[in-house]
């Protein structure tokens, strides 16, 4: 079972939703794919922990070589060449590794040249696998990061997997969702946070993936993403209530679920809420 | 001497784009024949790196300078390692911006803002 925690925006609880699950189901996987601002293992404090630097190939030029075709710049969709003065510059940043480049040069002026993007890092907190992903910074896309760390030979069949998504709805989120079998979308109880929500709701929808909401921060007030919800005929996971011992748990780094009874009984039943969820959705869909 | 300016329209009247490499179309103006063409922009609709492609047609205009209200970190290295000037748009129409130009009233671009290449907001 893969779960894909997701918001619109970041500190909505995405991350306390995604750790705190991984922590009641015991047995499980968290893989944290917000790669730019990584905060799960702050939580679970992995040990034993293994590192894998993350390599993309860019094109680089011989100038030597190159006789000024400009096939190359013409061939790449991603606009990562310019062609300046009879020559081609890469823009590295902008490169998303086709390789394409290589491959119509005539004159075999382009060759592959490595560039480290960031990092894998999988440790051990309790029985939980935490891994989490790590871009270096001034990098344009963590895809290949994504990619890597939703490999499918992380996955055990039966050990519940939690991925802490990246915040928004662009095709990094994308790429974090699309083998997930549930999506949990995490909101906060603003107009606000209304707005945030559609994004991933209508993300979550575009992909056709079974979700359920969890409504963070949750006071005895109007409601509007409960509201959104309610309206939109959204099933409600689970309403986190806003109160300050959970606050405090959470901004010290320290995983509510595994403090206190209290929220142990919370997180498990939404634990189980989501399995009889995806259950459901598995019995119901071709 | 030639000079590029994003525009929305296929006119000399028309208004300044304030997207460079979103802009519809491209003016280039020679400043002795007084000619104008418009070139569409085929980096208006790309995934990503519009600015760079953007930029790539500046350049293949052999144009000596380029007037817009700004302009992206990655498309301004495209222009200067062309040896091409950029100049800072002021606000009104096109034809405003070309006698500006050619009066010397306009000044460089000092800010380039750094590159937006996450595909799609967040
Ligand atoms: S590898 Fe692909 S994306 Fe990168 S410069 Fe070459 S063609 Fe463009
Ligand atoms: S395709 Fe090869 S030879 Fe042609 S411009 Fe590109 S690098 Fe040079």
């Amino acid at each position: 079972m893969k779960v894909a925690v997701l918001s619109g925006k970041g500190g909505t609880g995405k991350t306390l939703v995604s750790v705190n699950l991984a922590a009641v189901a015991k047995n499980s996987t968290y893989i944290d794919c917000d790669v730019e601002e990584p905060n799960g293992y702050l939580f679970f404090k992995p040990e034993d922990v293994q590192e894998e630097e993350i390599e993309v190939k860019i094109p680089t030029i011989d100038d030597k070589l190159c006789n000024g075709c400009r096939k190359c710049v013409d061939f790449c969709k991603y606009n990562a060449l310019a062609y300046i003065k009879d020559k081609p510059i890469v823009f590295e940043e902008v490169c998303h590794s086709c390789g394409g480049c290589i491959l119509v040069c005539p004159e075999k002026a382009l060759s592959e040249k490595e560039k480290f993007i960031g990092k894998i890092q999988e440790g051990t907190s309790d029985q939980v696998t935490v891994n989490t992903g790590i871009m270096n910074t001034g990098e344009a896309s963590g895809i290949p990061i994504i990619k890597k760390l939703l490999k499918q030979n992380r996955f055990e069949k039966d050990r519940p997997t939690f991925i802490d998504c990246p915040p928004g709805s662009a095709c990094i989120v994308m790429e974090s969702i699309k083998d997930a079998d549930y999506c949990i979308l995490v909101a906060e109880p603003t107009l606000f946070g209304v707005h945030n929500l559609n994004m991933v709701y209508e993300l979550v929808r575009l992909f056709g993936k079974p979700y359920g909401i969890v409504l963070n921060k949750c006071m005895d007030e109007e409601n509007p993403a409960e509201k959104f919800c309610l309206e939109k005929g959204i099933k409600i996971l689970s309403k986190i209530p806003f109160d300050n011992e959970l606050g405090s748990l959470n901004s010290s780094a320290q995983i509510a679920a595994r403090e206190s009874n209290k929220y142990d009984t919370m997180f498990s039943s939404l634990l189980q809420t989501v399995i009889k969820e995806v259950r459901c959705e598995t019995a119901t869909s071709p | 001497m030639k000079i590029a300016i994003p525009v929305d329209d296929k006119s000399i009247e028309t208004s300044v784009c304030i997207s460079f490499g979103r802009t519809p179309y491209f003016l280039i103006y020679d400043t002795e024949t007084k000619e104008s063409i418009f070139l569409d922009n085929s980096a208006s609709a790309s995934q990503g790196g519009s600015g760079i492609k953007a930029a790539q047609t500046v350049v293949d205009n052999h144009v000596e300078a380029l007037l817009t209200p700004r302009c992206g970190e990655n498309a301004a290295e495209v222009i200067k390692a062309a040896d091409i000037r950029i100049y800072k748009s002021i606000t009104g129409f096109a034809n405003d911006n070309i006698n500006a130009f050619i009066e010397g009233k306009l000044s460089l671009l000092k800010e380039i803002h750094a590159g937006f290449h996450h595909h799609g907001g967040k």
